[in-house]
C-alpha cells in the first residue's frame, strides 16, 4: 500500500475543488444552523471536514458514472452533480426533494447524476455497486461505479462480501472509504488489528491505496487513476481517503468521545482555508476570484433553501404511489 | 394467464428450468446468479442445468458464497434496468441477505419515489423433509410477508412453478420466489409455450362443498391427500392454493369459505405468527356470523426444526390437516 502523491491540477479543475468543498460545507453549515435554531425540523449526518474527498471523486468522475454513498454524504451527492435543491429539498422533506420528501436524508437517489443509491445501513451499499458495475460491464458501457462509504462498513460482512465479488469478477468498482476516524462514537484503532484500512484491499489482491482525504487534488489523482484503470477493464480498486469528522456523528453530538485538543487539531487543519491557501499561494486563484467562489456557493444554498422551504410536504397519497406498480392484493 | 402450445407432463424442477430458459432465450435482460448454479452442476436440484451451457456464463454467473453479495448484484443490476434471477440455495441462508431484500430493495422503489426500481426475483428453496436438521428446513415466508415492498410466492404445481416464475421474472417489483425441494420431482401438465400466472391469484385445486383448506407451497399436495382421505368419510373439502401470500387473494379465500362456512389454513412455516394467523383473522372478520366453526390452523409446531425422520414431530402432515377440518365439523 503506498501513499499516492497528486500530480498538478489545472486552473479548471482546481476552481471545480474548491467550488465544490465551499458549497457542501455551506450546505451542511446551514441545514446544521436551521436544525439549531428550530427553522425546520430534521436530522442530518455531518459531513463537515470531509469535503475534500467528495470533491476530488466527483471531479474525477464522469456524470454518467455510479455512485453509491451513505447518510453522511451530503458531501458526496453535491460533488456527483445532485442538484441542491433536490438534496436540501429531501433532507427537508418537500415535494422538491430527489425523492419527493419520501426518502429523507438517508434515502437521496438521483440518477440523472449518477447517484443510484444512498443507503442508511452501514455497508449496504457496497454488493450493490457490485451489481452497478455488472450491468454497466453487460451493457459494454465504459461507466465506473464509486462506492463511498466509512471506516466502520469495513467491519460489515457485505463489505467483504462486495470486495470479494468485484474483484473476483474485476469489475470497474471505486471503493472510496472516508475514514472519519470514527465508526458511529468508537475510535477506528479500537474496532480493527490493522495499520491502516487500505490493507484490506491487499486481502482480495486489489490495488489499494491510502491517500491523503484532506488533499483534494490527492484524491482526484487516485481517482482519476483508478477509473482509467476500471474502464480499461483493469477491475476495481480501494481507497482509503484519511481525513476527520469535525461536528461528530449527528447534530448535536457533544462528542466527549474525542480529547479536546484532537477535535481541536483536526479543525485547525480543516481541508478548506487550507486549500484556499494553497490556491492564492500558487497563484492558481486570485484572492478576488476565491472570495467570489465564497460568496456564490453561500447564496447558491441560500437560494435553494429558499425554493426547499416555499414548497409544500408530500401529503398522504403520497404513501401509495412509488410503493408496489401493482396494489391489488396488497395490503391497505 | 396466456398459454400456448399443448401441455406436456413435467416435473416442477423442469418446469422451472424450462421458465429461466425461456426468460434467458427471449429477454437480453435477463441473467442468473447464485452458488453453483452453471454447468456441470447446474443447481443443486438441477433447476438450472444446462442454462449455463445454452445462454452463456455471462449470462449464468457462478457465484461465491456470499449471500448478501448476491442479492446486492442483483439489485444493482436490476437499477440499471437488467432482470437479475438470483438464487440463495437453501431458504434457510437468506439471513445473510435479508438487509440486502428488506432494507435495499423492498424500500429502493418509494424512497426514490420511483426513481430505482428494483425488478429482481429471488429464488429460493426450502429443504425441509430432507432430514438436515434445523437450519435447512425452514419455511420462513412469514418474515418477508411483514415487509412493505416484497412480493411473496411459493407454487406447488409444475405449471403454477412455469407460470408463477416468468411472471415474478418481469414483474416490476422485487419478488421472492420460494420453491419446495422435496416437490421437485412432482409433475403435471405444463403448458408449453410462453405461460404466466397472474401473482396474486389462488387457484381452486380441488373444488369442494363443506370445508375450505386455504394452503399453499408443500403443504398443497398434504392438503389434496387429506381431502382425499376425508372424502372416504363423505367429507367433500375443497383445496384453495393461495400460490402468493404478498400479494393475496382474500377475495378468493372469502368466496370460497363463504360457502363452505368452515376453514383451515396449512402451510409449513411456523404456525405461531405464521401466514395462517393473517388469513384466519381476515376470514373471522370477514366472514363473523357465517362461520360454522371457528379457522383451524396446522403449521409447523414452534420448534426448531428436528434432525432426520423426527422433523414428523414439528411439521405438519395430512392427518394434521385432516383432522383439523374434523375439528371444524364436530365444532357445529
Amino acid at each position: 500500500m503506498t501513499t499516492t502523491s497528486s500530480p498538478p491540477v489545472d486552473q479548471q479543475v482546481a476552481r471545480r475543488l474548491y467550488t465544490t468543498m465551499t458549497l457542501a460545507a455551506a450546505c451542511d453549515e446551514r441545514l446544521r444552523k436551521g436544525i439549531l435554531r428550530g427553522e425546520f425540523a430534521t436530522v442530518i449526518w455531518p459531513s463537515r471536514g470531509q469535503e475534500a474527498i467528495a470533491a476530488g471523486f466527483g471531479a474525477a468522475l464522469r456524470l454518467d458514472d455510479r455512485l453509491v454513498t451513505t447518510y453522511r454524504g451530503l458531501h458526496d451527492l453535491i460533488a456527483k452533480g445532485v442538484p441542491l435543491v433536490e438534496v436540501m429539498g429531501e433532507v427537508i422533506g418537500r415535494t422538491v426533494g430527489a425523492s419527493g420528501g419520501k426518502g429523507g436524508t438517508m434515502h437521496i437517489s438521483c440518477p440523472d447524476a449518477g447517484v443510484m443509491l444512498t443507503t442508511g445501513i452501514v455497508g449496504a451499499g457496497v454488493p450493490v455497486a457490485v451489481g452497478l458495475a455488472l450491468a454497466a460491464r453487460r451493457q459494454q458501457s465504459d461507466r465506473v461505479v464509486a462506492v463511498s462509504f466509512g471506516d466502520g462498513a469495513t467491519n460489515t460482512g457485505s463489505f467483504h462480501e462486495g470486495m470479494n465479488l468485484a474483484a473476483t469478477w474485476q469489475l470497474p468498482v471505486i471503493f472510496i472509504c472516508q475514514n472519519n476516524r470514527f465508526a458511529e462514537m468508537t475510535p477506528t484503532a479500537e474496532t480493527m488489528h490493522i495499520e491502516q484500512v487500505a490493507d484490506r484491499a491487499l486481502a482480495y489482491a486489489m490495488p489499494g491505496a491510502r491517500v491523503d482525504g484532506n488533499d483534494p487534488e490527492a484524491v482526484y489523482g487516485a481517482v482519476t487513476e483508478a477509473a482509467e484503470r476500471g474502464r480499461a477493464g483493469g477491475g476495481p480498486t480501494f481507497l482509503e481517503c484519511v481525513t476527520f469528522r469535525f461536528e461528530g456523528h449527528y447534530v448535536g453530538d457533544p462528542q466527549t468521545y474525542i480529547p479536546e485538543q484532537e477535535l481541536a487539531a483536526a479543525k485547525a487543519a480543516d481541508p478548506i482555508p487550507i486549500y484556499r491557501q494553497k490556491l492564492l499561494d500558487g497563484g492558481v486563484l486570485s484572492e478576488a476570484e476565491l472570495a467570489t467562489v465564497d460568496e456564490e456557493s453561500s447564496a447558491h444554498v441560500e437560494d435553494a433553501l429558499r425554493e426547499v422551504l416555499a414548497a409544500s410536504a408530500p401529503d398522504e397519497a403520497e404513501i401509495d404511489v412509488d410503493f408496489l406498480v401493482d396494489l391489488k392484493g396488497v395490503p391497505a | 394467464m396466456t398459454s400456448v402450445a399443448e401441455p406436456r407432463k413435467l416435473t416442477v424442477s423442469k418446469a422451472l428450468n424450462e421458465a429461466l430458459d425461456q426468460a434467458l432465450a427471449g429477454d437480453p435482460r435477463v441473467l442468473l446468479l447464485g452458488e453453483d448454479i452453471a454447468d456441470p452442476g447446474g443447481g443443486i436440484a438441477g433447476v438450472t442445468g444446462g442454462l449455463s451451457t445454452k445462454h452463456g456464463r455471462d449470462r449464468v454467473l457462478d457465484t461465491p458464497i456470499s449471500e448478501a453479495a448476491i442479492v446486492g448484484a442483483a439489485i444493482g443490476a436490476a437499477m440499471e434496468g437488467q432482470l437479475p434471477v438470483a438464487e440463495i440455495m437453501i431458504m434457510d441462508f437468506i439471513g445473510i441477505a435479508v438487509d440486502q431484500l428488506v432494507n435495499v430493495a423492498a424500500k429502493a422503489r418509494f424512497t426514490s419515489a420511483g426513481r430505482t426500481p428494483c425488478p429482481i426475483t429471488i429464488r429460493t428453496a426450502t429443504f425441509g423433509g430432507l432430514g438436515s436438521g434445523a437450519t435447512h428446513s425452514q419455511s420462513l415466508e412469514a418474515w418477508f410477508m411483514h415487509v412493505p415492498g416484497l412480493k411473496v410466492i411459493m407454487p406447488s404445481t409444475p405449471a403454477d412453478a412455469k407460470g408463477l416464475l416468468t411472471a415474478a421474472i418481469f414483474d416490476p417489483d422485487p419478488c421472492l420466489f420460494i420453491e419446495t425441494t422435496v416437490a421437485y420431482g412432482m409433475t403435471g401438465d405444463v403448458p408449453a409455450g410462453d405461460h404466466r400466472v397472474e401473482i396474486g391469484t389462488a387457484d381452486v385445486k380441488r373444488a369442494g362443498n363443506d370445508v375450505t383448506i386455504v394452503t399453499y407451497g408443500r403443504a398443497v399436495f398434504d392438503s389434496l391427500q387429506a381431502a382425499e382421505r376425508l372424502s372416504g368419510d363423505g367429507v367433500d373439502v375443497e383445496v384453495l392454493d393461495l400460490r402468493s401470500l404478498v400479494p393475496l387473494d382474500l377475495d378468493a379465500v372469502l368466496q370460497s369459505v363463504g360457502r363452505t362456512g368452515r376453514a383451515v389454513v396449512a402451510h409449513y412455516a411456523t404456525e405461531f405468527a405464521g401466514p395462517g394467523a393473517e388469513v384466519a383473522a381476515a376470514i373471522s372478520k370477514e366472514l363473523f356470523g357465517q362461520l360454522k366453526a371457528p379457522v383451524e390452523r396446522v403449521g409447523a409446531r414452534f420448534r426448531p426444526i428436528p434432525a432426520l425422520s423426527m422433523d414428523r414431530f414439528v411439521f405438519p402432515n395430512a392427518d394434521r390437516i385432516a383432522a383439523a377440518v374434523r375439528t371444524t365439523l364436530e365444532r357445529t
